[in-house]
């Protein structure tokens, strides 16, 4: 039971209240695309044991689609986020850097 | 035997009597006691059989570790199995039964198990139930049905109710042990809002039972101050009875508490289920004392000792004149003590380690106590009830020095920390060689949202084991949860103890007959030797092993047998105990009932429901309802004396020859509108909308990215910045999300919003050859076929009500449906049903609908798709956009796979002999497959029969469907036979549209 802070009305909200959306920052491959890049895209998800940038909707809330840095381990929250933004805030990266030396980088 | 002594139980109430029953017979006991304790007091030793070998069992323990005395408890709409004796408080009436026994406790037929106990031994199921197959369902599986499990699930509805309730606190302290109390007063102190949750009826934990002093006055007396100081903070909430179940991310706490266990019928919910968000966790839960591995370890009568003395200070309860101590550590000294202030007597303190020199030992020798140190049992005699032991040599094999005739045995391994909590949500722990026990890893502790600590660990379950460590690791962990630094703790003073000894196979070179007699975990009947076995046999992960064998897998999760099992474990594979690690501690600590969880949600607000502005005329009517989601339909409305297939039969067939109704209410309604809501459509949507013309309507697909179908319905362009989008019932939330979802985190730069109004309207579809009549006859606005053709809609009145008609059809007759704002959808409606009445209106419910758009060969989501359906495979291509370059799923239908000719695709389907193919068959083919099953080439989507044609149709998708017109398949039924049935046109009824284009 996770909370997370939504960037857009500032409520702290259980999981209760957020629908999951899974990995953050992917790139949407179309027709004409390689059949490995729509793969990639549809299916090859990072699943990472530490930091991990997801989607989450305040769905029982503001209705608005956020992203969220944590650590799958230590369920440790580095930040939100808007989900118009196409990579994380600086901040965000440098917090993490800060306290995961030798972070390989959200991409 | 066990009785009640003369004097003393600081927790009884003598002046008030209970009676009670066990397996019938009528017992007494006292206000204050457990059933366990009460059980003692009339000499109920015995007190269940255990799982496998159906062994006599005994009460070993005095909390919620007992894994022994489980009873049924109450009896029907009140029955609950697998109660604890030792933390069910006793009230007036009680009944209970014990469990797994057959035909009864004394005699139990299943206690031949334990003389064929050699051919059980560990892994003994999955050895000998593998093969052959045949024989698991017909022989073994119908023995192990019969003797095997614990108690029985009650057959009643729950007679009780049960609530939840949330809960918010800076600082949780769970356990009202001494280190618990300061913890929160330390805490509370501070200004902080706290909580504190205490398991028992009780606060105080064992520092009462065990004389402890603090600041110079007893326990008791600090306990009561302590509480009463709590009491009086306004940030402070205190809950007996009530038990940290679990912790989860984020410092999410369920908590368990027992409020009316105790008071049945009071009207009190039987249990709440907290659900606390706290900042920090302070967990001070104790800790258990576990068991030494001898021969004879589970005979009755053998008990913990640290319970013994629980018994005998709180319940003034002899476990029998003569009780042998037998002990690795100080601790236990006071349990002969306290027998000895009792005026019973300790024959012996059997102590394994080579000396005892400590405040305790000295104490009890100058009792006049024997202790006998370098000592261990070799066997304990009895057989329902402990009649003496026999003494040997902890460093030998077990020669026999002197039997010792008792009738108990109190027993200490040393003790454990209770670190399920901490360790729930990811506690790392250490082992502590002194104490040989796993105690909290300060260092890496389950951490919260912000990467700080969310769990501190303080007192016993710390690993801080005497009282005066204790209480100062309690201060310590209130004032760290509250980030200050403060006053010096409280002095608790209590005997000085000296090192314990790890001792976890007594005595320590037992030969293979004792390690067989030797008892790990009580319930489950696992054995040294069967943890040896399966070390040798390759188990050496403990994950392994515990399965293996079945070590903690019993209902009091190992709470006993964890670091014996491991130690035992440990010794077979010559490596040490960290080395082999522990289990993984998962919540709940103990059970916490189904009821409980579910709480008030069950019967008829166990989920909301949705109901459209008609429901109530449905419901006058006796219109038998199916859910559909979290709405309601009616399903059909059966007249009196009528089936429901003669309902649905009816209302098909007056709908087609005069006029139907249907509540279309819970269709979903969704207001796409900006400037790029066409662009926007586009892409949700396989064909095109932008183009769609103001006033018209038009048949969408949307897919899922990876190409499948998921949902359809009718777009009414409104304006040129506006649509309304119809979906599925059961899809409007989820397409809205899915509008959102692209919408703000693709598309966030088109202007397009979007608002579901699905409540906002009642939908009336008006259905049938007098549709027009109807309409026209409540006048207000054109309706005719010129001024309102097919796939149109324009906005009026009709009867004086606010109208939106859509000319749409989903039954393939002259077809409107009329949308009105939900406050005047039921008038309207009844103003529809009497005024139709010339026409032969008649209701129909969904079942109706689902025949009439299968005769005409509609689709429906959910029955023709199923997630790995593409369009393409339904024969609706026609509703794809060739040109769009892109659409949500164009890419994932572009796959070899959806692209292949040889898909199931959609074709109608004819029985040879006119009956109705089972729904969901599948059609078969030559050969079999890996499994031996025959192969598929085809499986039935939807099938009825069909009033119109008076005989069964389906839709169904076949391998190279389409060209296989003229053909016969086969579809096996459940039970035997098979139906032929003729591939045909998926348009079973007016393949020309005629009735709908008038
Ligand atoms: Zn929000």
């Amino acid at each position: 039971m996770l909370t997370l802070e939504c960037p857009y009305c500032g409520v702290k909200a259980e999981e209760t209240e957020l629908t999951p959306g899974y990995e953050a920052h992917l790139k949407r491959f179309g027709p004409g695309s390689s059949d490995d890049d729509f793969e990639s895209y549809m299916f090859a998800r990072k699943n990472p044991k530490g930091v991990h940038f997801e989607r989450w909707r305040h769905a029982y809330g503001c209705g608005k689609w956020f992203l969220a840095a944590r650590c799958t381990v230590t369920l440790e929250v580095f930040g939100t986020y808007p989900a118009q933004l196409g990579e994380p805030p600086a901040d965000i990266i440098a917090k993490i850097t800060a306290k995961r030396p030798g972070w390989e980088g959200y991409k | 035997m066990t009785t009640r002594l003369a004097s003393g139980g600081r927790l009884i109430d003598r002046s008030t009597a209970h009676e009670f029953t066990f397996n019938g017979k009528r017992m007494g006991g006292f206000a204050g006691d457990t059933l366990a304790a009460a059980l003692l007091a009339n000499d109920q030793m015995l007190v269940g059989r255990s799982f496998k070998y159906h062994r006599p069992r005994g009460v070993v323990a005095a909390g919620p570790e007992e894994p022994n005395a489980l009873v049924n408890l109450g009896a029907g709409a009140r029955l609950e199995p697998n109660q604890r004796a030792t933390t069910t408080e006793l009230f007036e009436g009680l009944e209970a039964g014990s469990q797994n026994h057959w035909p009864s406790l004394d005699f139990d037929i299943g206690i031949l198990n334990n003389y064929a106990a050699k051919l059980l031994p560990a892994g003994f199921y999955y050895k000998t139930f593998i093969h052959p197959r045949a024989f698991w369902k017909h022989v073994f599986e119908p023995i192990v049905r019969q003797s095997a499990g614990l108690g029985k699930a009650p057959k009643d509805r729950d007679a009780d109710r049960y609530e939840q309730a949330y809960a918010f606190a800076d600082v949780l302290v769970v356990g009202g042990g001494i280190a618990g109390l300061q913890a929160a007063l330390v805490a509370g102190q501070s200004g902080a809002r706290v909580m504190l949750l205490e398991q028992t009826a009780h606060w105080g934990g064992r520092a009462p039972v065990d004389g402890v002093t603090v600041d110079g006055q007893s326990a008791d007396e600090w306990v009561k101050n302590a509480v009463q100081a709590l009491e009086r903070m306004e940030n402070v909430t205190l809950r007996l009875r009530c038990c940290g179940a679990g912790v989860y991310d984020h410092g999410y706490v369920l908590a368990d508490e027992r409020v009316a266990d105790h008071t049945p019928g009071d009207g009190r919910p039987k249990h709440r289920l907290w659900r606390i968000r706290a900042g920090r966790i302070i967990t001070a839960t104790g800790a258990i004392e576990r068991p030494l591995s001898f021969a004879g370890n589970d005979i009755p009568g053998v008990m913990l000792a640290a319970a013994v003395r629980d018994y005998v200070v709180n319940f003034a309860i002899s476990p029998g004149d003569r009780t042998v101590v037998v002990t690795n550590n100080d601790d236990a000294y006071r349990t002969a003590i306290a027998l000895h202030q009792a005026g019973l007597v300790v024959p012996v303190i059997v102590d394994a380690r080579a000396q005892a020199n400590g405040a305790l030992p000295m104490q009890a020798r100058a009792l006049g106590i024997r202790v006998e140190t370098g000592k261990a049992i070799a066997k304990v005699k009895g057989g329902k009830r402990v009649t003496g032991v026999a003494l040997c040599a902890q460093a030998g094999e077990g020669a026999v020095l002197e039997e010792v005739a008792c009738e108990a045995v109190a027993m200490s391994g040393g003790w454990s920390p209770v670190v399920h909590l901490w360790s729930h949500c990811g506690g790392k722990l250490t082992w502590d060689a002194a104490n040989a026990h796993f105690r909290p890893d300060a260092t890496r502790p389950p951490t919260t949202d912000d990467g700080s600590a969310m769990v501190i660990a303080a007192g016993a379950a710390n690993g801080a084991l005497l009282a005066g460590d204790c209480l100062a690791d309690g201060h310590a962990a209130g004032l760290a949860a509250v980030g200050q630094a403060g006053a010096a703790a409280p002095e608790a003073i209590a005997a000085d103890e000296s090192p314990m000894a790890p001792v976890w196979i007594m005595p320590q070179g037992a030969a293979p007959a004792l390690k067989a007699k030797m008892w790990l975990d009580y319930q489950n009947d696992v054995k040294v030797s069967d943890v040896q076995l399966a070390a040798r046999e390759g188990y050496e992960s403990v994950e392994h092993t515990k399965r293996y064998t079945t070590l903690g897998m019993a209902t009091d999760q190992g709470k006993l047998s964890n670091i014996n099992g491991l130690a035992v474990l440990a010794g077979a594979l010559n490596t040490d105990i960290p080395q082999v690690g522990t289990t993984t501690f998962r919540p709940p600590y103990t059970p916490v009932t189904l009821g409980a969880l579910a709480g008030e949600a069950r019967g008829e607000i166990f989920q909301p429901l949705r109901k459209t502005p008609m429901h109530g005329w449905h419901e006058a009517q006796g219109a038998y309802f199916e859910p559909v989601g979290l709405w309601r339909r009616p399903y059909c409305f059966a007249r009196a004396g009528e089936s429901h297939a003669q309902a649905v039969e009816r209302e098909v067939t007056n709908t087609r020859n005069a006029l139907g109704l249907l509540d279309a209410s819970t269709l979903g309604k969704i207001v796409v509108k900006g400037p790029d809501a066409g662009k926007f459509l586009d892409m949700l949507y396989t064909g095109v909308m932008s183009n769609l013309a103001v006033g018209k309507c038009r048949y969408g697909l949307m897919c899922s990215e990876s190409g499948f179908l998921m949902d359809d319905g009718v777009v009414a362009r409104i304006d040129a910045n506006t649509f309304l989008v119809h979906t599925t019932t059961g899809g409007a939330d989820r397409i809205h999300a899915h509008m959102e979802d692209w919408l703000q985190c693709e598309w966030w730069d088109w202007q397009v919003y979007t608002a579901n109004v699905t409540e906002q309207y009642a939908q009336v579809a008006v259905v049938g050859p007098n549709a027009r009549k109807l309409l026209e006859k409540l006048g207000g606005m054109d309706v005719s076929k010129d001024a309102l053709p097919f796939m149109t809609w324009a906005d009026g009145t009709l009867g004086g009500f606010r109208a939106r008609v859509y000319r749409i059809s989903f039954s393939g007759e002259l077809s409107y449906e009329v949308a009105i704002p939900a406050s005047e959808g039921l008038a309207f409606w009844q103003t529809c049903v009497a005024a139709g009445a010339e026409f032969g209106v008649m209701p129909y419910g969904t079942e109706a609908l689902h025949v009439l758009r299968a005769e005409k060969g509609f689709i429906m989501i959910g029955d023709e798709t199923d997630g790995t359906v593409i369009p393409q495979d339904l024969n609706l291509g026609w509703a794809i956009s060739k040109k769009k370059a892109d659409y949500l799923g164009k890419r994932g239908q572009e796959r070899a796979f959806l692209a292949s000719p040889d898909r199931w695709t959609l074709v109608g389907l004819e029985t040879l002999d006119g009956s109705v193919i089972p729904d969901g068959a599948y059609a078969v083919t030559e050969g079999t497959n890996a499994n031996g099953q025959r192969n598929t080439e085809g499986r039935v989507t939807s099938t009825y029969y069909s009033p119109t044609l008076k005989r069964g149709i389906a839709m169904g998708l076949v391998r190279h469907g389409a060209s296989r017109m003229g053909e016969t398949v086969e579809f096996p039924k459940v039970g035997g036979g098979s139906v032929k049935a003729k591939i045909v046109d998926q348009v079973f009824y007016d393949k020309d549209g005629a009735r709908q284009n008038v």
